[in-house]
């Protein structure tokens, strides 16, 4: 009794644990401090109570930046385990991303971490430089995008619906060095690649997580309570008689490209679908024509001429840095040399003739 | 003496100019108020040259008007563009774009997609170095969008096409320019639309109506164009080869290919080098069909009433090697100059020539030719009379008056 009076006073005092604090209406905090899903120091990003960090099995390359996941769901809700597509979740779940570097030598010089965000939080608040934390809300009229610039000092991040531009210079691990610019998405962007067209509606969605892309975290989403539903038996990123690398090729362009990409993404107009479940046709680009590429096209005739990267539209726009050639085409300015290669290893897999 | 160092000092400080903002805030400042915009809000964009260094977006909103002060007075110029792939992309209802320059775009100059009743006013989408294959794509580009209005605007440089509408249904473009685009303006799988008092000027091609395979939303038909001036699109075609447009010869005036019911009358169309009006079939592209639901040719298109001069004088292919090889080949069979009127002449197994609805009737002396390019133009005929028919009138474009304010 004693105690819980204690705690009552200490939470009063402002100096207990304190709750976090969801909004599913407008306006919404300026500060990310607002929201609480950090205790203590805002640089150490530790979770606070009932805030669940987790990872994904194939994530989207960001320029090398390392990601940091939490989601929170109100108490006692709970997600609805979906095959396909994300699962369904409670209003009040706020999804939080925090895109984060080593920091390198010299000031505005950036590096990897050894993880690349795979494996949860890397480096100390003095070694990390925190760029971006994007929440991602189930507000009550449906998804809501967030993004929160960090300051300099590192004590605290402001939204900025419009976005803004970091200038870095990327430190590689075998001593590489590339300068680029950093674009910390506008409102309108994340929903450019956050969203499902449902006819003439388009709406915000979450990307994931999906089935596939929660991989071994099952047992700790059920265990804490967040997830129902879950089958015996779940999707898999394997493609039934092909190799498991061209099954990760597949995964990788899934993740990098399907969130627009898609029969309800907002690409569909170029006829062109990324997704894991596309069957190797014309669908998936084999020796399909482009639409309205531009110079996107590189003087290139198809998207994807198997066993001719170099040939394929895909592999070029992937290779690109050119604003209005690359692919994808927000949220890169500096090439994945490692996708690269998984793709152009599946392209060199594929038979057939365009002629 | 003293107060005319005064008036001095006062005219000194009068031309002094204001500090030039930090590079980005007029952007951030102007996107932040796109995002925040409500219903029915109308953005004004002051007199200026304004520095963009990403894609201006305007989403999901319902009767927002973005206004600048005029067309080359307010310039958004993207020329320092770091990110995205379009210099304006808008995906909005009854949305309206009116009064500004967009110079400069890496991509495509303005993208409207996915939105029912766009109206573009006084817009002009301008690359300022001129055709070159570097420029974007499009200049005004209206895709998936219904009850759409193009009045007044421009298009130069585009390296596809200047003013193009794909894949939308009711459409007017009308009292608008484009010059030194590869294709002047275009219409792609687009369904009941009307294209009147237009000048394309200097374009690789002026005026492409066409139908195209592998897209979702197929079946161009319904298609009005008149009143146009179609003159010396001679440009020599700069688009990157691997897109369509890259075949379309240099030098030619209007080409409907694999579009149904088109209706081409009352316009002038003249000076141009390769042919002044084509229609063709898609298997003039020379690429595989892999589309089942997609048919290839065109039927019921009528050509009337149009004045046609200096036509054909001296045929080029275009960007593309296959259709440099098959101007040349037409060249042979053909010699100079190629008639006004041209028709592929490819029909479906076990029809005429006359089944196929393709009419030219009063076009002054314009002469004509069937290509008969099924069989590599080895029965060219220049017989008209099976094409001397009339079809009925493609109906005007009502567009919905709620969609469009």
């Amino acid at each position: 009794m004693k105690r819980g009076a204690a705690l009552a006073a200490l939470a009063l005092l402002g100096c207990g644990p304190r709750a976090v604090a969801p909004r599913v209406e407008a306006p919404y905090p300026e500060r990310l401090s607002e929201w609480r899903l950090f205790a203590g120091r805002p640089a150490a990003l530790l979770p606070n109570d009932r805030v669940v960090t987790y990872d994904v099995s194939v994530p989207l390359f960001s320029d090398h930046a390392s990601k940091h996941r939490s989601v929170w769901m109100p108490e006692g809700t709970a997600a609805e385990y979906r095959d396909a597509g994300p699962f369904e979740f409670p209003v009040g779940t706020v999804f939080s991303k925090t895109f984060y570097y080593e920091r390198g030598a010299e000031p505005g010089e950036v590096r990897s971490g050894v993880a690349g965000g795979r494996g949860g939080l890397e480096g100390t608040p003095e070694t990390r430089l925190l760029v971006e934390t994007r929440l991602l809300v189930l507000a009550s009229s449906g998804w809501v995008a967030l993004p929160y610039v960090w300051d300099e000092a590192q004590t605290e991040a402001r939204l900025r619906v419009a976005g803004e531009e970091r200038r870095y210079a990327w430190q590689g691990p075998a001593g590489e060095r590339e300068r680029f610019v950093y674009v910390v998405p506008s409102t309108d962007q994340c929903a450019g690649c956050h969203v499902r067209i449902e006819g003439r509606e388009r709406r915000l969605r979450p990307l994931g997580p999906t089935a596939r892309q929660l991989g071994g975290e099952y047992a700790r989403w059920q265990r804490l309570g967040l997830l129902r539903g879950v089958p015996a038996s779940m999707p898999t990123w394997s493609i039934p008689g092909r190799s498991p690398e061209a099954a990760r090729a597949r995964a990788y362009l899934d993740v990098q490209c399907a969130h627009c990409h898609a029969p309800d993404g907002p690409a569909a107009s170029s006829g062109l679908s990324l997704r894991f479940e596309e069957p190797e046709g014309v669908g998936l680009g084999l020796c399909k024509r482009p639409v309205a590429a531009g110079r996107g096209s590189g003087g290139l005739d198809h998207d994807v001429v198997p066993g001719r990267p170099a040939a394929s539209i895909l592999f070029y726009r992937m290779a690109s840095r050119e604003p209005d050639v690359m692919m994808p085409e927000l949220g890169r300015n500096l090439r994945d040399e490692e996708g690269l290669a998984l793709v152009e290893a599946w392209i060199e897999s594929l038979t057939g003739d365009c002629s | 003496m003293r107060a005319v160092a005064g008036a001095a000092c006062l005219l000194l400080l009068a031309c002094r100019r204001p500090a030039p903002p930090p590079p980005g805030a007029f952007q951030a400042q102007l996107q932040e108020r796109l995002i925040k915009a409500a219903s029915g809000e109308t953005i004004e964009i002051p007199a200026g040259r304004f520095e963009m260094t990403r894609t201006l977006t305007l989403t999901g909103k319902t009767g927002v008007t973005l206004r600048g002060a005029g067309m080359d007075r307010t310039i958004l110029s993207f020329a320092g563009q770091a990110s995205g792939a379009e210099g304006v992309k808008v995906e909005a209802d009854a949305v309206t774009i009116e009064g500004l320059t967009i110079q400069d775009a890496r991509g495509d100059a303005l993208k409207v997609e996915r939105s029912d009743g766009v109206t573009i006013r006084d817009v002009k989408a301008e690359w300022t170095r001129g055709p070159h294959r570097d420029n974007g794509a499009y200049g005004l580009y209206p895709v998936q969008c219904s009850d759409v209005l193009i009045e007044g605007s421009v298009s130069i440089g585009a390296s596809d096409a200047g003013i193009y509408v794909g894949q939308s249904s009711r459409v007017v473009v009308r009292r608008s320019r484009a010059e030194r685009n590869v294709a002047g303006f275009e219409l792609e799988n687009t369904r009941s639309a009307e294209l009147h008092d237009n000048v394309a000027v200097g374009n690789t091609g002026g005026i492409l109506v066409f139908d195209l395979p592998d897209l979702p939303v197929q079946g161009g038909r319904d298609i009005r164009v008149h009143r146009n001036t179609v003159r010396d699109n001679n440009e020599p075609n700069f688009a990157p080869s691997g897109n369509i447009v890259a075949k379309v010869p240099t030098g030619t005036g209007v080409m409907i290919m694999a579009n149904d019911a088109v209706e081409v009358f009352d316009n002038t169309i003249e000076d141009h080098r390769t042919m002044n009006l084509a229609v063709v079939s898609y298997y003039v592209t020379e690429e595989r069909i892999k589309d089942a639901r997609y048919d290839p040719l065109p039927e019921a298109v009528y050509v009337h009433d149009n004045r046609f001069a200096r036509g054909g004088y001296d045929p080029v292919g275009g960007a593309a090697l296959q259709s440099k090889k098959v101007i040349l080949a037409l060249r042979l069979k053909l010699g100079t100059p190629f008639p006004d009127l041209l028709w592929d002449g490819v029909v479906r197994d076990g029809l005429t020539a006359r089944d196929a609805r393709i009419c030219f009737r009063r076009n002054g002396a314009a002469a004509f030719a069937n290509l008969d390019a099924a069989h590599d133009f080895r029965n060219v005929s220049r017989e008209l009379s099976p094409h001397d028919c009339a079809l009925d009138p493609v109906p005007a474009v009502a567009l919905a008056s709620a969609a469009v304010p």
